[in-house]
């Protein structure tokens, strides 16, 4: 069992829980993730680490009650349990692992969309603790969806908040913010990191192509077990298929086919649904056989 | 009574159980098991013994058996096997222990399996456990992955004094036995959790969530946490694909994440959070047991299922008892049919997959007729989804987080048969992450062979 310790509230719907997790608070780093089980009928939910204390033993988890599963997290409280937390799953950020003398050259600029904002955090966080300085830039639709912007400010050099409608900061997306960073203000950057949804590592990428900025991304398909053995995870890199939870999840944001992986994030889509119908008509709704409400 | 044929087994319907994930095997009832014990002539040179690799006195416990002393027979099979009721269900006996038997020189083998699954039934039914260890060693030993080959090493060792944790990655111990092999032939939480209870029982603690080479490694187990040897007994999970085109479309899948979702996670029962796509028509590629059990549980999920297999049915690697069974619950067997690409829609789904019809041509490597295209015989079969079933490989994990430990060119860990012993000191290995896919006994085969190495490796330290 695995205790919440701390639960906040970061903007509408999107949540930080500091875990009691004292194995994976010893050995993880930025980049890596957990798989979070509720309870004996929850499914296995894959989260960012998004920050940890190691002498406290804690990890930090933020997550958007977007479906039935975390929509069921965030009614957890301080003191609560998860019945499992396993972790740290999938591959550290490639930036941990580079020499120092090399990465004190380069200037490197995060972007980060909505709750992605999340795992960028522990990674400008990690990169200000080693003496780096980097930009990031936080972009989500409106103000009420910027997360964690105070922290990011005290890890950041400079810190660029973007709002599709302008509400706060920036008027734009994060393309039209690097956009304006490079042509207008004359910044130059060697490396692009950006975490956030699909759509937008898409286009960040496209943008940094054709920019020539070396980028990565962080993939978040539908997983299961998170160790390599259903394949579920698989994606498409330079032609070759990975399995982002222990090839990734970060990748090459350049060679990544990220057409397919939107249609593979799309997969359970209906039958989500049929959960929420479920939830409507009780009983009702089992039928077909097995009741698994996938063959009707 | 006919001493030539065995007492048969009752089953469920065909047609019942083809809609349900209930147990197909309903088993032996004492009766019946105490007259297919008289079938077995007790040799003094039991032949049976040496087809079974954990080596279980089979004369000796059927013996009991036909006397009506069950519990008796139950201490005398845990003194060999801590899974008796998995084996039991699951071993391909017909190739092991049954295929020696003397009484099957000139009728049928005596049902060794069915008279080991109703003992070990039956104890279960009737509360009786293994006995524990009195006295403690002292020493610490580290088992990574809770399946057959984990589990018996743990128990064996735990019997010897030591004292054993197990490490396993998922959310349930049990591996395979828990993830991979369906409720309907392997009930989960009657028979595989009694027999993970058991060996808790002996003292074996198990912490379930940690990944080896991820929340520690076998060094840190060795090094800082104070174990004085590890066991690595973690399959090989790594699921194949074809590298068709077509592969990552919605609705493709590995056998292990069809089986995973509906066995681990129980996305069958709605009340579980997990979901799965079931699919209307299913195509399973694949020939052995496990594209069986795939089979059979997209067909209780409602589906029309193909068996897509490119030998003959001769050459199909399942065991005989499951082609058997799915054919008899409605399972179509496309054979001499290899696919070459998977049809997408325009939204991404599997639509169908074209297929070409294969003769068998001269033997190859394995001895088995090497299958070859017809030309010109491409086909298209409509689906909505297809279930890949390949076979599976070692997973990387350990073995390129732990120094010294070497592997060879299909990722399996070295290790000596006769005691685990790997290259690194103090580090022994077993099961699948050896061989390669294999089976449950051969599994816990090794696990035994691996405690008792370990065993004089810290007797002699
Ligand atoms: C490596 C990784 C890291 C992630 N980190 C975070 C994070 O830090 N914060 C956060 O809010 N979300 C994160 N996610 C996404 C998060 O796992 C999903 O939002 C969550 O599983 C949705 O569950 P649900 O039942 O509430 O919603 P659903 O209604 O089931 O699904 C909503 C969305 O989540 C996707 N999803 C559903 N099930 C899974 C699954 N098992 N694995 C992956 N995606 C799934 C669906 O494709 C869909 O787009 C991460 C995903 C991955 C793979
Ligand atoms: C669907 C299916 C059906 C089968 N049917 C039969 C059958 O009818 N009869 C038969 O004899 N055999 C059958 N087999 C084969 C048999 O199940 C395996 O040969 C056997 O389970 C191997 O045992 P094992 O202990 O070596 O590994 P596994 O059972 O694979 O267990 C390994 C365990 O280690 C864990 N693990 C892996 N990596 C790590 C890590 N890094 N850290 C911690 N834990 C880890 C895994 O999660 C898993 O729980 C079947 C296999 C499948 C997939
Ligand atoms: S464990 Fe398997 S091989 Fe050994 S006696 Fe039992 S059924 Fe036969
Ligand atoms: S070989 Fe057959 S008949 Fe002989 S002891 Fe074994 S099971 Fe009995
Ligand atoms: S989630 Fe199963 S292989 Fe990646
Ligand atoms: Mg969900």
């Amino acid at each position: 069992m695995f205790t919440i310790r701390k639960k906040e509230l970061l903007a509408n719907n999107i949540y930080l829980m500091d875990i009691e997790a004292p194995r994976v608070a010893k050995s993880c780093h930025p980049g890596q993730f957990v798989i979070v089980k509720m309870d004996e009928k929850g499914e296995r939910i894959p989260l960012t680490i998004c920050d940890y204390d190691r002498e406290a033993g804690t990890v930090a988890i933020v997550f958007q009650a977007v479906g039935e599963s975390t929509k069921r997290m965030a009614d957890y409280e301080v003191g609560d349990t998860f019945r499992d937390f396993s972790g740290p799953l999938g591959c550290k950020s490639e930036l941990i692992d580079e020499d120092p003398e090399e990465l004190k050259k380069k200037s490197i600029l995060f972007v980060a969309g909505g709750v992605g904002t999340a795992p960028v955090y522990p990674q400008v966080k990690w990169m200000h603790e080693q003496g780096y300085n980097v930009d990031c830039i936080i972009g989500a639709r409106n103000k009420d969806l910027i997360i964690l912007e105070e922290e990011m400010k005290k890890v950041a050099r400079n810190v660029y908040v973007a709002t599709d409608d302008g509400s706060y900061g920036f008027k734009g997306n994060v393309n039209d913010k690097i956009k304006d960073l490079v042509n207008n203000e004359g910044k130059h950057y060697d490396h692009v990191i950006a975490i956030g949804p699909i759509i937008m590592m898409k286009f960040v990428s496209i943008l940094t192509k054709e920019l020539g900025i070396p980028t990565t991304v962080s993939m978040n398909p539908i997983m299961v077990d998170g160790t390599g053995m259903c394949g579920a995870c698989r994606l498409t890199v330079g032609g070759e298929v990975k399995f982002a939870c222990v090839d990734g999840p970060e990748f090459d944001g350049h060679l990544v086919d990220f057409d397919e992986s939107m249609k593979r994030q799309q997969m359970y889509k209906t039958q989500e649904g049929r959960e929420i119908l479920k939830e409507k008509e009780g009983a009702t709704h089992k039928n077909g056989g097995c009741g698994c409400g996938g063959n009707d | 009574m006919d001493m030539l044929t065995r007492i048969p087994v009752r089953e469920q319907d065909p047609k019942v159980r083809a809609k349900n994930f209930e147990e197909v095997c309903l088993g032996y009832n004492q009766e019946e098991a105490q007259i297919e014990a008289t079938r077995c002539l007790k040799c003094k040179n039991a032949k049976c013994i040496t087809g079974c690799p954990v080596s279980i006195d089979i004369p000796g416990f059927i013996r009991e058996v036909e006397a009506g002393n069950i519990e008796e027979a139950y201490h005398v099979i845990s003194q060999y096997s801590a899974l008796p009721a998995v084996c039991g269900r699951v071993c391909p006996q017909e190739s092991q222990c049954e295929e020696r038997c003397i009484r099957g020189i000139k009728g049928e083998p005596v049902s060794i399996g069915k008279l080991e699954r109703f003992v070990a039934d039956w104890a279960r039914e009737n509360g009786i456990q293994p006995k524990a260890a009195e006295v403690k060693n002292g020493k610490k030993v580290a088992v990574i992955g809770s399946g057959p080959a984990g589990l018996t090493c743990a128990g064996d060792l735990a019997k010897l004094g030591y004292d054993v944790t197990i490490f396993e990655a998922l959310h349930e111990a049990g591996g395979v036995l828990t993830y991979g092999i369906p409720e309907f032939r392997l009930p989960k939480d009657t028979v595989v959790q009694s027999e993970i209870e058991n060996v808790k029982v002996l003292g074996v603690k198990i912490e379930t969530n940690v990944v080896i080479g991820k929340s520690t490694t076998v060094d840190e187990l060795l090094e800082d946490e104070g174990f004085d040897a590890v066991f690595i007994g973690s399959g090989a999970g790594l699921p194949k694909f074809m590298g068709i085109p077509g592969e990552n479309a919605n609705g493709v899948f590995s056998a292990n994440e069809y089986l995973t979702r509906n066995n681990l996670m129980k996305a069958f029962d709605v009340s579980y959070d997990t979901p799965i796509v079931a699919g209307k028509k299913v195509a399973v590629v694949g020939g052995g047991n496990v594209a069986m059990d795939a089979a059979r549980t997209a067909l209780r999920l409602g589906a029309e299922v193909h068996i897509v297999y490119r030998r003959s049915e001769s050459e199909l690697p399942a065991r005989v008892e499951e082609v058997h069974h799915a054919k008899e619950e409605g399972i179509i067997f496309d054979l001499l049919t290899n696919p070459k690409e998977i049809l997408v829609d325009e939204k991404g789904w599997v639509k169908g997959m074209t297929c070409v019809k294969m003769d068998l041509g001269e033997p190859d490597a394995s001895g088995r007729r090497r299958p070859v295209e017809v030309p010109g015989s491409e086909f298209e079969l409509e689906l909505d989804t297809v279930i890949m079933s390949l076979g599976t490989s070692p997973n990387p994990l350990i073995s390129s987080t732990t120094h010294g430990l070497d592997i060879n060119k299909y990722k399996c860990i070295i290790a000596d048969e006769e005691k685990g012993q790997t290259s690194k000191e103090g580090v022994y290995a077993g099961g699948d992450a050896v061989t390669g896919a294999a089976t449950v006994i051969l599994a816990m085969g090794a696990g035994k062979a691996a405690a008792k190495g370990i065993d004089e490796y810290l007797t002699n330290k």
